[in-house]
């Protein structure tokens, strides 16, 4: 989660929950803090951003990477953090744009992405997004010709995604964290060029 | 086994329930394709309540133009068998 939420209503409600579970057995404060610190700590859009430089160099993976999601982040160790769902890599190109949305909530692959920002759980992200995104994208300062075809991925159910940017012209010359570091947040959600 | 293949033409359910479920309702009684198969994974309207039955997840486009009568995008969902039927 973003900002703090220590002054929130929801921390007092989160923490009734915690209680309830420690209380029924199903899981102890230690656990928590565990889990917690394992999550906050490993995930960042710095590792979504590796798996884009590496499927951008390595023809062989990209291809690994759009048809298994879960085993390519697999090869590259971040095969703990994306278990438990179906990993989805969509891919840019110039006809077309991905982006993602979570509607019923707020879901993306945390573990590769980091922590998602607020604006992705905000109600006016959450409508926008499937209805009108070529001008939730303006907002964001990406201006798309009318001729690229636009896919709205909703993380509804089971699967996360993760948008692979198209890689920026004149890289030839640049190393996979040179390029991984062009790949920013916005850009693996898809509200960004890259 | 799967009901539905890649290509074939669904309509996602038009009620929405009083309980949990994870059809969006601006899906609701729209037509879409099914992309591919997502796999069999655990029906959340039934979980919910206890009931842990698993079913095949589809992912389905749909035209913006047909979920909202204009637009030129599409968006891709993925829903439960249960939440589907052939387009008429």
């Amino acid at each position: 989660m973003s900002g703090e939420h220590d002054e929130l209503p929801v921390a007092a409600r989160v923490r009734r929950l915690e209680e309830r579970m420690i209380a029924a057995g199903l899981a102890t404060d230690e656990e928590f803090d565990d889990i917690l610190e394992r999550v906050f700590t490993s995930a960042s859009p710095v590792n979504g951003a590796r798996i884009v430089a590496h499927a951008w160099t390595d023809p062989g993976y990209r291809e690994r990477l759009l048809a298994d999601g879960n085993a390519a982040a697999a090869e590259l160790g971040f095969g703990a953090g994306t278990q438990g769902y179906l990993l989805k890599a969509v891919e840019n190109t110039p006809a077309v744009h991905n982006m993602i949305v979570c509607t019923l909530c707020s879901c993306y692959p945390t573990a590769l992405l980091g922590p998602s920002p607020s604006w992705y759980k905000s109600f006016a992200y959450r409508s926008r997004a499937v209805r009108e995104p070529r001008a939730v994208l303006a907002e964001f300062g990406l201006e798309l010709p009318d001729s690229t075809e636009i896919r709205v991925w909703d993380a509804n159910s089971e699967s996360r995604y993760l948008v692979v940017p198209l890689r920026a012209e004149g890289t030839d010359g640049m190393d996979e964290s040179e390029l991984a570091s062009s790949v920013t947040r916005n850009g693996l959600i898809g509200t960004a060029i890259r | 086994m799967t009901r539905f293949g890649a290509g074939a033409r669904v309509r996602a359910r038009v009620a929405d329930p009083d309980g949990h479920t994870r059809l969006p309702r601006y899906a609701c009684g729209h037509t879409g394709q099914v992309v591919e198969a997502r796999g069999t994974w655990q029906l959340p309207d039934e979980a919910v309540h206890g009931v842990f039955r698993s079913e095949p997840v589809y992912a389905v486009r749909f035209d913006a133009a047909e979920l909202w009568g204009s637009g030129s995008h599409s968006v891709i969902l993925d829903l439960w068998e249960s939440y589907l039927e052939e387009a008429p």
